[in-house]
């Protein structure tokens, strides 16, 4: 656990948009690792004012119609979230949250149906590559981790020259561990950030692994790192 | 004016979906190679003239009907009935 008791909550807007599903579990992981996490429809046109880190949930906004994320990039509240991070603000999408953020293009690559075409459920071993950004600071550099994963459209894509780039600027923060890929991603890429490292998408799902009855709490490596962070940029805003 | 917009997976790009259908396909008995699913988009665009509805459409498919990345896009143009 991140933080102590009496340590500043940072606020964290967790945006939910129609078919988001993981709204409330993002809300309860990151309220019991210390940040002031609230749920904001994505019709409002700017973030509350204070807000220290904005997280994209999983689910299946709008029914996720023509692509994962295509629809829900262009809901109001996007606006405000691109201007956030370009800002440097923290932003992380988790699932249907990574998937709107590369139709953003706020992250790089695209997220594709699985290559078994099948919808895979279960926890994943990944590999943790950088530790050095705001969302895995809590990690060891290679440290595995499980996490559940839960998609039928987690199969990151970019082309080769893309990937090199990425891996040589660090970008690539998670990997499947060899042989768990679950969903046949380029590069066993589980989750990779935006050159500045402020945002961050993965498809693992942190939030369901923060407590020992779910099987697991590494999730909460990366939700409490998160948590650490936005506490520090807050400070830095007051 | 109607307008059909045709996206498919960019040469090159791995398609499960199509090969589940070929594979499927020759279950059938078919002989079947190169079977790729892509989307069909029809819709009414309101312009002026072919020139500026398939400039509307084209900005369409940048912006949403096709992800770059992965996908491309035809655009075919009919006078409305």
């Amino acid at each position: 656990m991140s933080g102590t008791a009496d340590a500043p909550r940072p606020q964290v807007a967790v945006v939910v948009f129609p078919g988001s599903n993981d709204d409330r579990d993002a809300q309860l992981a990151l309220t019991r690792l210390g940040a002031d996490a609230s749920r904001l429809w994505h019709t409002e046109p700017d973030l509350p004012a204070g807000t220290a880190a904005v997280v994209l949930p999983g689910g299946f906004s709008y029914g996720d119609y023509l692509r994962c994320g295509a629809i829900a990039r262009f809901s109001p509240i996007m606006a405000a979230v691109t201007g956030f991070a370009a800002d440097g603000g923290l932003v992380l999408g988790i699932c249907n949250g990574f998937q709107i953020l590369t139709e953003a293009q706020l992250l790089p690559g695209t997220l594709r149906p699985n290559e078994s075409l099948s919808f895979v459920c279960r926890d994943v071993p990944l590999r943790v590559e950088h530790t050095t950004g705001p969302f895995t600071a809590h990690c060891e550099p290679g440290q595995r981790l499980t996490i559940p994963v839960k998609h039928g459209d987690g199969c990151w894509f970019a082309e080769a020259e893309t990937v090199d780039e990425l891996d040589a600027q660090g970008q690539i923060l998670l990997r499947y561990a060899p042989g768990e890929n679950p969903n046949g991603a380029v590069a066993d890429v589980a989750g990779v950030c935006n050159g500045p490292g402020n945002v961050f998408g993965l498809m693992p799902h942190p939030e369901h692994a923060v407590d020992p009855l779910l099987g697991s709490t590494d999730g909460a490596l990366i939700l409490g790192s998160l948590v650490d962070a936005a506490r520090l940029s807050s400070a830095a805003l007051v | 004016m109607k307008a059909i917009v045709l996206v498919r997976p960019k040469a090159g790009i791995l398609d499960p979906q199509g090969q589940a259908v070929e594979s499927s396909l020759r279950h059938l008995g078919f002989a079947v190679a190169d079977t790729r699913v892509g989307r069909l988009v029809e819709l009414e665009v309101e312009a002026d003239d072919a020139r500026e509805a398939h400039a509307q459409v084209e900005r369409m498919c940048e912006q949403l009907l096709a992800n770059p990345l992965i996908e491309s896009y035809e655009i075919e143009l009919q006078a409305s009935s």
